[in-house]
């Protein structure tokens, strides 16, 4: 029963009265309501906007969130409403289809986010009315067709194991991929061209000898065209039987437009190769030469727009063939009544009713040769009565094929926007990611540094500062820092060297890392470096291969080359320290050793912090200066690098 | 000028459009029947009922059940009347299985007092009240207007027949246990046999209401809706 009548259900019962006296059976107790509620107004509180309904009202549809108890956990005592932390434009669809029975979709409102609302409601999206079904349905498959779009750009990514085979065939499909791919497209598309223009120059006349008339080209230079010919077409071959190799499905390669477009380009050749002298056929063969004009077809692969439009053609078949049915209908029904009215008339050119077609179509297309004129005056009256239909009939159909091919045209340009500003898009969503991991690393350091102030007892206003994490945040650090204590090794033999914990570090770092690992370098080996070293063995030889090696949290980030020279200089700098201030461990040691150390370099409370990172990376920065430069300034204070190990 | 078959016909259709140019300047009216379209438009016209303290007069409903009642009804029906596809719309929709819409015609013409082919708050709202407020004297006189189809005073058989068919059509047809073709003329017969005390072919009012009172299992189904609302 549909809810929105629920309202009418006491008039049917009532009704039934009418039944009674028919009956033969005594009828069945009704049911009572044990607490009748009187029907009360509820406040809805929708991020700040508050509706007022009736809760008969919600009670209708008593599947959705609305209807049934589960809107209980949104109910705020203080205020007696149910509030909901939800967009409250959507919110008006929704009450409204309580009201009213129909739930509408809105135009000026985004489909997914409409979509979540539905969903958090508990509505299927399906009773949306017939008035606002269509356009919803619409927006929802371009939605996903848009989706798809991004998927397949993600599925292009190189796998690392491709077989030859399918690396080739990337190639051929997708000529940005490698240089060798871009050549062998650049060399095709010049030899259609060169073949194309050969073909047309051929039949140029190339001057005339003395005693003959002119002469085509083709006929003078034979052995040149022909060379230039099979050049082509041994290329043509060449590609074609490559493709072919590389197909993942031969069947579906070779049933497909593009390579029957290949194969016709090339057969005429062939043909001509094998019957050379034949009398017979050699009329046959000169008009396989039009074959020929085939290979201009193979450029479509090289233009997107060639593609898009026979796409349109394609997908118009149904418009272009009605454009031709009722131009046929008009055609004949015209040229029957021009033939019978010029029968009369003398020498006319309307021979036959075939004959008038001609007349017709060059008529109704506007063309207006003038090689067949009616005389008779009825002929001139229905002539131009042909003429006038003729353009309404070809106007109908057109527009539809251009908004066809306009939609089309723009869907593909969007697709390439889409993936061009992807780039960019990942690129900034990356820098953005690694402000957060350095946040992390950031606090981290001032967390260790607040546990040190604290065991040293130092005063308030150092200690501030390194307060400006919020709570998520330093809960969010809390449990990276727990995750990173979950994964150290077990622990060595409990003495100085103490057990370092494995932990995240900031891409530079890991780099440098890598480097020293790679370097050998272990004079100034402190011992926490030996015990990443061994994390760093492994990685370092994928680094090496600067492919996309998936960084332990981090992005991707090819080093500048200025990083290195920071590293180096860091490396440098760090030489000179003495074990203990660069160690982090020092800041593990027991409360007394961190005593030892404040009492002796007294310089802990003032370090500077400074990270190798790429100027403007970090938005918030350190805090304590700009970033390379410093590693060389202060050279003076002690460099407490508290992650790099 | 002697003009051939196919002249003839191109100097016809020249005049045809020449006419057809002139009607669009406005020189030759039109004749068309679309006079037609603007009544309808017209008689789309918002009804307007009397007043709550009126209808609480006239009524057996409270204040709070007639506001109730009101806004149920406007929700359904925004232009304030209810016309008889959508009372058999509504009807239907309490009826999934069968087909209600014969019933509801019935249904209809009895709620439709004035005959004026549509069903007013008013009328609603006063046959509800008969029919959960009133006195079983009313009750039954209510039905026996239900079944009277002509108005005319007497239930002939073929009216029962009617109404019978029309209420079995409710069902409809995948019931258990099957019910056969005769069932509702069967159904008839026991009524007439109960109801006709004189055997002259009809039911007269007094008959119908003589015969229902002295029957336990109708008094007591009548009172079985009271607290519908």
């Amino acid at each position: 029963m549909a809810a929105g009548v629920a309202a009418w259900l006491p008039f049917a019962r009532a009704a039934a009265i009418g039944w009674m006296p028919v009956a033969n059976l005594p009828m069945p107790v009704a049911p009572t309501e044990k607490n009748k509620r009187q029907d009360e107004l509820i406040v809805l509180n929708v991020s700040g906007r508050r509706f007022q309904t009736w809760r008969n009202t919600l009670d209708r549809y008593p599947d959705t969130l609305l209807g049934s108890s589960e809107k209980e956990f949104f109910y705020d005592e203080e205020t007696k409403e149910y509030f909901f932390d939800r967009d409250p434009d959507v919110f008006r669809s929704i009450l409204n289809f309580y009201r009213t029975g129909k739930l509408h979709y809105p135009r000026y409102e985004c489909i997914s986010s409409y979509d979540e609302e539905l969903a958090f409601f508990g509505i299927i999206p399906e009773i949306i009315g017939d008035c606002c079904y269509e356009e919803y349905k619409d927006r929802k498959r371009e939605n996903a067709e848009r989706l798809m779009d991004d998927q397949e750009d993600n599925k292009d990514s190189k796998l690392p194991n491709m077989t030859f085979r399918e690396t080739m065939w990337r190639a051929f499909e997708n000529p940005h991929t490698s240089t060798m791919a871009l050549v062998f497209y650049y060399v095709t598309g010049f030899f259609i061209a060169v073949s194309v223009i050969t073909n047309v120059v051929e039949t140029v006349p190339c001057g005339s000898s003395p005693n003959q008339k002119d002469v085509p080209c083709g006929e003078r230079y034979t052995v040149a065209f022909f060379c230039m010919d099979t050049a082509c077409v041994m290329i043509f071959t060449v590609e074609y039987l490559l493709r072919l190799f590389a197909a993942p499905s031969r069947y579906r390669f070779m049933r497909s437009v593009m390579s029957i477009i290949d194969v016709v380009a090339i057969l005429p050749y062939y043909i001509g190769l094998v019957m050379t002298n034949n009398e017979d056929v050699s009329g046959a063969f000169v008009t396989l030469r039009v074959f020929r004009v085939f290979r201009i077809f193979k450029f479509s692969r090289h233009s997107q727009g060639l593609r898009i439009l026979g796409y349109t053609l394609k997908s118009c078949a149904s418009e272009l063939g009605f454009l031709l049915f009722s131009l046929t209908m008009a055609i004949i029904i015209f040229a029957t009544v021009m033939f019978y009215a010029e029968k009369g008339s003398t020498s006319s050119k309307f021979t036959s009713i075939p004959a008038s077609f001609w007349y017709t179509i060059v008529t109704m297309t506007t063309l207006g040769y003038g090689d067949m004129v009616p005389k008779t005056i009825a002929g001139k009256i229905f002539g131009s009565i042909c003429s006038l239909s003729g353009v309404l009939v070809i106007a109908l159909p057109v527009p539809v094929i251009v908004s066809n091919f306009s939609r089309i045209y723009h869907q593909n340009q969007r697709a390439d926007k889409r993936r061009a500003q992807k780039k960019a898009r990942l690129a900034r969503i990356r820098i953005s990611k690694t402000g957060t991991s350095n946040a992390f690393l950031h606090s981290k350091r001032n967390g260790l540094l607040n546990e040190a102030l604290d065991l040293t007892g130092s005063t308030e206003d150092e200690r501030h500062h390194n307060k400006t994490t919020s709570l998520l945040e330093s809960q969010h650090h809390h449990l990276l820092h727990c995750l990173e204590k979950t994964t150290t090794p077990s622990q060595h033999p409990p003495s100085f060297p103490l057990p370092q914990n494995h932990e995240f570090v900031d891409e530079h770092l890991y780099e440098q890392n890598c480097l020293e690992g790679a370097l050998q370098n272990y004079t100034s080996r402190s011992p926490s470096l030996s015990s990443s070293g061994g994390l760093t063995g492994t990685c370092c030889s994928r680094r090496s291969r600067r492919k996309s090696a998936h960084l332990p949290n981090s992005a991707m980030s090819p080093g500048p080359p200025h990083g290195l020279q920071e590293l180096s200089a860091v490396h440098i700098h760090r030489s000179d320290r003495p074990p203990l201030s660069t160690s982090r461990s020092s800041l593990n040691l027991m409360p007394d050793e961190a005593m030892r150390l404040n009492c002796k370099s007294g310089q802990i409370t003032t370090a500077i912090i400074s990270i190798p990172t790429p100027p403007g990376t970090t938005p918030e920065g350190d805090g304590h200066g700009p970033p390379s430069p410093s590693v060389q300034t202060t050279a003076g204070s002690s460099v407490v690098k508290v992650s790099a190990l | 000028m002697n003009l051939e078959g196919l002249e003839m016909i191109a100097v016809l259709v020249v005049v045809v459009l020449f006419v057809k140019v002139l009607e669009q300047f406005g020189l030759l009216e039109a004749s068309y029947d679309d006079s037609v379209e603007d009544e309808l438009e017209l008689s789309a016209v918002r009804h307007r009922p009397e007043g709550l303290e009126q209808l609480e007069a006239q009524t057996r409903f409270t204040r709070k059940e007639l506001q109730v009642l009101y806004r149920g009804f406007k929700n359904e029906c925004p232009s304030g009347v209810v016309n008889e596809d959508t009372f058999k719309d509504i009807y239907s929709q309490f009826f999934p299985q069968g087909d209600a819409s014969t019933y509801a015609h019935f249904l209809f013409n009895a709620f439709d007092t004035d005959h004026n082919g549509s069903v007013s708050f008013e009328d609603f709202v006063m046959g509800l009240s008969i029919l959960l407020r009133g006195s079983v004297q009313e009750k039954l006189n209510w039905a026996f207007n239900l079944y009277d189809i002509n108005k005319d005073g007497y239930i002939t058989k073929e009216e029962m027949l009617d109404i019978m068919k029309a209420i079995y059509d409710m069902m409809g047809k995948c019931t258990y246990p099957i019910l056969k073709e005769e069932a509702p003329r069967q159904h008839v017969e026991i009524f007439f046999q109960k109801m006709d005390k004189n055997k002259d072919g009809v039911v007269t009012i007094d008959e119908f209401i003589d015969c229902c009172q002295n029957d336990e299992n109708i008094m007591r189904s009548m009172q079985l809706f009271e607290n519908v609302i």
